[in-house]
């Protein structure tokens, strides 16, 4: 008879039954990620290049929807500007839990070159971001990488993540 | 009969006075169609249009600002930022306002390069317009074909400057780089590729297609003296019948040497306008056919000698201590160079793209403004869509082809 | 004592003068007699103050309260239809003025002409939409970064700043980096003020790097709570930047003056 241990306390305390759960969840929403249409300068082109015939975003599961209530994951790609910082907050509100945000390229992660008085210095004042991707203008394949380590990231999280956005939330 | 709407709406201090029964709809700043952070603030009778308001601004960054702040060689890689989709027009532009400033004449060979990158730019630019556009009337299938051919101008770049979107690939003085061994080859077998996609692909699907023709034709109607009111110029003006390319007329680097057209279109409309982006694209294959026989003849020096304000080449900055010593005073201070103001016209793939700079002889420019076609276009808008219906309003404009880097700087 | 800045221009300077450098002057020439320009400068006669050709464009110098007269010559006259661009430089430290300039085009000829005219602080100048639609844009542009105000404008408002911004940017007392209602006002406008503590400044160094900070960084691979402390005792050093530069050139250059 074979003697195991089984550590009921590392996986956040959940039953054997409920962690299986977590995976299956986990598996359904990591591979279907579908990001919003949130182009906001030059990265945006690479993301539409993304999704465009040579490197098939659609591989992934990643379908681009133009509304914030049918997306999953918010990809913001380029520079975000003071009078659009607004926008960007109400529309990530809009979308559904879970919910993701990958800030795509230098501008939406530190202002980048832009180091002027119209542009927000990093959404993460905004939103919190989930993967920072650098490059001016990062290419597809960063992105689909991006989007590949969020997958990732997903898998790794217990599917009730209440514990951890409840605090997200907090924090803005 | 209906009860007149007395409600006015809350739209940030714009308030319109209604006395009628129309409806007040807001349109961007995110909208997949908008072509970046376009907001429309559209006041509709039904399903027409009868005021439209066009708010910009989402994407202002200062780079206006940034020009004062910065050495003149470290402004030109903001410059990419203008215009995205065609950056090395932007950096040309700006270059060239800046030579003329200067006063200094360029190598041949850095010529030919440079009119060959410029319209490789203007290919991939059209290509981006026909994939946009046609998505948003609805034609998706196009969006794809158009993709592909737009990658393979996007290697021609990435092998030429290492950048697929942001090329930086013009310096003030000329350019950083000599063509890598087989890409003329490669452009010549990239322009056989786009001819052929071109009339056999785009054109057959797009020419004659019903749909096509019924949401492009007639929509968006300009006229030639509304169009020059505006300030209207590249395909915008020259879609409504005024023959007027700043390459033939006032023209820049090889231009004058070169034999190519300018399509004309007098219908207009959107239609006119779709069509003088196809056969733009097809003159510009043809100048580069002829570019690349003229780029074997030339020799290789590709920066101008002007040591006052340009660093010598790299050989003569190891081995000559002079040269070493102007380089470092150019790098640590900036050129300076001679007090003056510019304005240097050129024809972007959008349009009339000009930089005005001036001078007071200081490291920094005093100012510097872009005139940048997009700005007008976008103005354009509150005439041209009123009368439209709903529907049109993607088309018409997704027809002006406005990118918003360059519409808010 | 603190060293005294300027304040009626904050923007960058080159930390080197050269006493003995003359800066050179982009020439300038008289109007040709027969040519295009002369026949613009004659039927523009009564307004004109200054007249020459700058790299192949013609530059007149008029009066501020003149342009609509002079550009509605140019238009039905001289055939300038275009008007292609229009904007203002800021000489408020030197002259106390501002510098409004039109960029006209004439395309049957492919000739241009920029009018230069100079107005006062608080002088408000004509509109010119009435002759150029291209001018609705370009004017408010001009209010909303300068702050000059455009008289019979049919909407005058700012157009790439938001309506509640403070301060015109392109001005040469605007700091590029933005004044303190800048820097929070997307903080302000989403969340309060009272939210300003929550968020913090702006962090304008863009090489500062926060180690242990599992509020914003995602650490792929090695997943912590949030808000997790993982410095494991360790105490954050900041990262010292040297902060003088290597070589002292303005000191150098006072050696100088003295040893004269």
């Amino acid at each position: 008879m074979a003697q195991h241990q089984v550590n009921y306390a590392s996986s956040a305390g959940l039953p054997i039954v409920l962690t299986t759960v977590d995976k299956l969840v986990n598996w359904g929403r990591s591979n279907s990620l579908w990001p919003l249409t949130y182009g906001l300068a030059c990265c945006a082109i690479e993301m539409m290049a993304s999704g465009g015939s040579r490197f098939d975003f659609d591989r992934f599961g990643t379908i681009f929807r133009a509304s914030p209530r049918q997306a999953d994951v918010m990809i913001l790609a380029g520079t975000l500007s003071k009078k659009h910082a607004e926008f960007t907050r109400r529309l990530y509100d809009q979308m559904a839990e879970p919910k993701w945000v990958i800030s795509m390229g230098s501008c939406a992660n530190t202002g980048g070159m832009f180091n002027t008085y119209a542009t927000v210095q990093g959404v993460d004042r905004i939103v919190p971001v989930d993967i920072y991707l650098p490059g001016c203008a990062p290419r597809p394949e960063t992105l689909q990488y991006a989007l590949m380590m969020l997958q990732k990231k997903i898998r790794r999280e217990s599917a009730n993540m209440n514990k951890n956005r409840k605090q997200n939330l907090r924090l803005i | 009969m209906q009860q007149t709407n007395k409600l006015t709406p809350f739209f940030e201090n714009l308030n319109f006075e209604r006395n009628d029964n129309t409806m007040v709809i807001n349109l961007g700043p995110q909208h997949p169609s908008a072509h970046g952070q376009l907001r429309l603030v559209l006041e509709l009778d039904g399903e027409k249009v009868v005021k439209a308001y066009p708010d910009i601004g989402y994407l202002h960054r200062g780079i206006e600002k940034m020009a004062e702040n910065m050495t003149y060689n470290e402004f030109l890689p903001t410059t990419d930022r203008l215009d995205y989709i065609a950056s090395t027009s932007n950096n040309y532009a700006y270059a060239h306002a800046v030579e003329q400033l200067l006063g200094i004449e360029i190598p041949e060979r850095a010529q030919v390069i440079r009119t060959m990158l410029l319209e490789v730019n203007r290919i991939i630019s059209h290509l981006f317009f026909l994939a946009t556009h046609a998505l948003d009337v609805g034609a998706m299938s196009i969006f794809l074909y158009a993709f592909r051919e737009r990658e393979f101008g996007m290697d021609l770049m990435e092998e030429y400057c290492g950048a697929r979107l942001t090329h930086s690939a013009v310096r003030i003085g000329g350019v950083p780089l000599d063509l890598p061994k087989g890409w003329t080859q490669e452009l010549l077998k990239w322009c056989d590729t786009v001819e052929y996609e071109l009339a056999n692909t785009y054109e057959k699907l797009l020419n004659e297609n019903r749909i096509w023709k019924m949401r492009l034709e007639d929509v968006g109607v300009i006229s030639a003296e509304e169009a020059q009111s505006w300030g209207c110029s590249g395909p915008m003006l020259r879609g409504s019948g005024v023959q007027y390319d700043i390459r033939k007329e006032e023209p820049y680097e090889l231009y004058s040497k070169l034999e190519f057209d300018i399509p004309v279109s007098d219908r207009c409309d959107s239609y006119g306008r779709y069509r003088l982006y196809m056969e733009e694209m097809k003159e510009s294959i043809k100048i580069l056919r002829q570019l690349v026989p003229m780029y074997d003849k030339t020799a290789p020096q590709l920066m101008a000698h002007a040591p006052q304000y340009i660093s010598a080449p790299k050989e003569e900055i190891m081995t000559q201590n002079y040269a070493l010593m102007q380089h470092f005073v150019l790098v640590t201070q900036g050129m300076r160079p001679p007090k003056g103001e510019v304005y240097a016209p050129t024809e972007s793939p959008k349009g009339e793209l000009g930089f005005y700079i001036k001078s007071e002889g200081e490291p920094y420019a005093y100012r510097l403004k872009c005139r940048a076609p997009s700005f007008f276009h976008t103005g354009l808008l509150q005439e041209m869509l009123v009368g439209a219906y709903i529907a049109d309003v993607v088309t018409i404009i997704g027809s002006t082809n406005i990118v918003f880097g360059e519409v808010d700087r | 004592m603190r060293k005294y800045t300027p304040k009626d221009n904050v923007q960058k300077k080159s930390y080197y003068t050269d006493r003995f450098y003359v800066v050179p002057r982009v020439p300038r020439s008289e109007v040709q007699s027969g040519s295009h320009f002369a026949d613009v400068v004659n039927s523009l006669k009564k307004f004109v103050r200054e007249s020459y050709v700058e790299l192949g464009q013609l530059i007149i110098h008029i009066k501020s309260t003149d342009n609509i007269k002079v550009l509605e010559i140019l238009k039905d006259k001289c055939g300038y239809n275009v008007c292609s661009e229009l904007s203002a430089v800021d000489y408020l430290a030197r002259d106390g003025e501002f510098e409004v300039f039109y960029q006209m085009l004439n395309m049957s000829e492919a000739k241009r002409v920029r009018v230069v005219t100079r107005i006062k602080k608080d002088e408000a100048i004509e509109s010119v939409v009435c002759l150029y639609k291209s001018a609705n844009f370009s004017e408010r542009e001009m209010y909303d970064m300068f702050g000059i105000v455009v008289n019979n404008h049919p909407y005058l408002k700012r157009i790439l700043m938001p309506d509640d911004w403070v301060g015109h940017p392109l001005l040469k007392t605007y700091p590029l980096q933005g004044d303190e209602a800048a820097s929070w006002y997307e903080v302000d406008k989403i969340f309060g003020k009272e939210y300003r503590d929550v968020i913090g400044p702006e962090n304008r160094d863009p090489a500062k790097i926060d180690r242990y900070d599992t509020k914003r960084f995602s650490r792929v691979g090695y997943e912590v709570p949030f808000g997790a402390d993982i410095s494991d005792g360790e105490k954050e050093n900041d990262i010292e930047y040297s902060k003088a530069p290597l070589v002292d050139y303005t000191k150098s250059q006072k050696q100088l003056d003295k040893r004269k």
